[in-house]
């Protein structure tokens, strides 16, 4: 069964500088990394391939630096990368992105199963990975923790919820992201990272894909953005002191006195 | 500084340290307080394919040599010897194998070992017989098509672990160290058993046992190369492994000196931080100077031994006495920078000291490398006519 991943390259967040006038991300000279969750994702469509065979195929859509990030994650041992790449996908909101992802998955193929990672650390959105599997009319699972059983055409996974977990089963071809409790990343392979190197990515833009200027890039998003701000702090915040009885006696009193308990 | 490795030589290195930098120094502490031998973190170098460097390609290797093997080392031990010497001891025990052992020995134990899903181990030390490896007692004896060996080794690295040892054994006590044999013995096999497992100052990942064989029977077919063979097999096999000692070494001090001066930044005495006192400052400037030193020179015999010279004995005995003499002195003077915490297990350089101590004893002292080195001096000097 052949399982695709989408990875997104994201600025590394601890050098991430903003800029003062416009409050938007200074993404020059920022070191590019692979988004921490896809790499769960990456990892969990290693192991359906190590149990199903098949192939591990990446999917990017980014500037060409994001050749970096397909590259890597080639390292794991990922079997071969696309990356969607066009001035035109430029300045992509999530609708935009997964209409134009969702282009890049039916061209590359048949696939049982669509892996993404829950969000992406600097859009934050989620809405991605639901997103293709909208516009790609397949089911979809969100913030998957486990993969309990997995065939050819079924899939049962566990869904993470704040109060515990589903237990979902769905028909294949289908997408799931997954949260960072599914499994531990492997460690790249040297092998994997000398193919790495030296592994044809090609790079699809609006007219491989067969799309319009108009549904993709800032055209083709719905969302305007029309300010942005850092949020000023609100509410005030009191620490109690004492011993933990006391500690809780206050706070006790404190919840009661404002109707909450 | 600028060595001038090759591409996949960087790539050999990156993803060393990435290992080292994910997966042992978190768990270093606590390996070493529990003395156990690191299996997560040899699987995990066996997945990606660092096992395999130093083995041709037809035997699942990488295709590497001595220098890639080292530049794994190296990093691996910037972060814990105890490991390293874990990864570095199934290669000690597969290269008579592989220097010395026919196609079908190769074509049997190679793949497993490359591909890191057996671990070897080398057993030439008894009790009686260290840096006199003539003195060893343990016997084969050829009973039909059978060796039946008897006798114990001792201090065995990967002892009970490994699956696959290579043992020096005397196959005829007559002909004094002609009559030594290199003899490949598997786990597993009647008669073959795992003595006491040591308590060791440092190195504490690594298991270190004695082996113990009672009439233990191995097929003829196991011998390696011919009999009588047993001490040249060993002094080949340590010429080309004792750089790795060195690259454990270099590894090691890189990893004290990172910790000294990020320590030296933070630390605040006398209204300052510490770096900023001179005694301070050279002592670490000493310890990068010896530590950059000591790798040109592991680098060098490297790739000089992997260049196919013969005489290599000479410049890796140098490799290993240098490296391991400012081991030990880069971290004792690591313990010195950061004073009394340097002292406490919070911090990793009291391990260091303990760990670096080995590297000047394991494979030939550094005394029996002092004296291999003069005794090559002689044979050098006697050849030339005007030394002046
Ligand atoms: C942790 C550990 C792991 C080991 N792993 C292995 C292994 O995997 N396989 C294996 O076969 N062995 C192994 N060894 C054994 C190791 O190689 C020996 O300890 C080493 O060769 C020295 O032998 P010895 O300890 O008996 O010291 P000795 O030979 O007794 O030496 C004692 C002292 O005398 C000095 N000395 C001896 N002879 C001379 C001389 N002629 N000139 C000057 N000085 C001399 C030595 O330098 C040393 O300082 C290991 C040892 C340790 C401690």
């Amino acid at each position: 069964m052949n399982v695709i991943v989408c990875v997104k390259q994201v600025p590394e967040t601890t050098g991430v500088k903003i800029n003062k006038d416009t409050n938007t991300l200074i993404r020059e000279g920022t070191k590019g990394i692979i988004n921490p969750f896809d790499m769960y994702a990456v990892e969990e469509g290693l192991r359906i391939k190590e149990k199903l065979g098949g192939e591990v195929i990446a999917l990017s859509m980014g500037p060409p630096q994001a050749d970096e990030a397909l590259r890597e994650v080639v390292s794991y041992g990922v079997d071969g990368a696309v990356l969607l790449s066009d001035r035109a996908f430029a300045g992509a909101d999530t609708l935009a992105t997964s209409r134009t992802l969702a282009k890049g998955v039916e061209k590359v193929g048949e696939f049982g199963l669509i892996i993404c990672g829950k969000q992406a650390i600097d859009g934050d959105t989620a809405q991605v990975g639901p997103g293709i599997a909208e516009r790609l009319d397949i089911p979809y699972v969100a913030f998957v923790r486990k993969i309990r059983e997995i065939s050819n055409h079924t899939l049962v996974v566990e869904r993470m919820m704040d109060d515990g977990y589903d237990v979902l089963e769905v028909t294949l071809p289908a997408l799931i992201t997954v949260v960072k409790e599914i499994n531990e990343p492997r460690m790249p392979s040297l092998r994997g990272k000398m193919k790495a190197k030296s592994v044809d990515i090609p790079v699809w833009g609006i007219s491989e894909l067969g799309i319009s200027e108009e549904e993709v890039g800032l055209k083709g998003s719905a969302t305007q953005v029309i300010k942005i701000f850092t949020p000023q702090r609100h509410g005030n915040r009191e620490m109690l002191e004492g011993s933990v009885e006391r500690q809780v006696d206050q706070l006790v009193s404190r919840l009661d006195g404002m109707k909450i308990i | 500084m600028d060595y001038f490795l090759t591409e996949d030589q960087k790539m050999i290195k990156e993803l060393s340290r990435q290992i080292a930098d994910e997966k042992i120094m978190p768990a270093r502490a606590e390996l070493d307080e529990k003395e156990e031998f690191p299996w997560e973190i040899i699987k995990v170098l066996a997945s990606s394919d660092l096992m395999g460097l130093c083995y041709p390609e037809e035997y699942g290797g990488l295709g590497g040599g001595t220098f890639e093997n080292c530049l794994a080392v190296e990093e691996i031990s910037r972060a814990c010897i105890g490991v390293s010497v874990c990864f570095a001891g199934t290669g000690l025990g597969a290269y008579p194998i592989l220097l010395f052992g026919s196609e079908d020995q190769k074509k049997r134990y190679l793949p497993d070992i490359a591909s890191g899903r057996k671990l070897a181990a080398f057993g030439l030390t008894e009790a009686n017989a260290g840096s006199d490896a003539s003195g060893i007692q343990t016997s084969a004896v050829l009973d039909g098509d059978e060796y039946v060996i008897n006798g114990t080794k001792q201090w065995i690295t990967g002892g009970g672990e490994a699956e696959i040892y290579t043992v020096i054994v005397m196959t005829d006590k007559s002909r004094g160290s002609r009559g030594a044999s290199a003899l490949i013995v598997e786990k597993g096999t009647p008669g073959f058993t795992f003595g006491i497992k040591e308590k060791k100052m440092g190195i504490r990942a690594s298991a270190t046992t004695e082996l113990v064989f009672s009439n233990c029977r191995v097929p003829r077919d196991n011998l390696i190369g011919k009999a009588g063979i047993g001490f040249i097999v060993s002094m080949r096999v340590l010429d080309r492994t004792r750089p790795g000692i060195g690259a454990q070494a270099i590894g090691l001090s890189q990893g004290a000196l990172d910790t000294a001066v990020s320590y030296a930044r933070e630390r605040k005495q006398f209204g300052k931080p510490i770096i900023s006192f001179q005694a301070v400052q050279h002592m670490l400037a000493d310890m990068a100077i010896q530590t950059e030193a000591a790798r040109a020179l592991v680098y060098s015999a490297c790739r000089f031994i992997d260049s196919g010279a013969k005489n290599i004995s000479k410049v890796s005995a140098m490799s290993k006495v240098f490296s391991s003499d400012v081991a030990m002195k880069v971290t004792v003077d690591a313990v010195q920078v950061l004073g009394g915490y340097g002292y406490m297990r919070d911090y990793p350089v009291e391990k260091m000291m303990r760990d670096a101590k080995i590297l000047q004893i394991y494979e030939g002292t550094n005394q029996i490398q002092r004296n291999v080195i003069g005794q090559e001096l002689i044979k050098e000097y006697a050849g030339k006519k005007d030394n002046r």
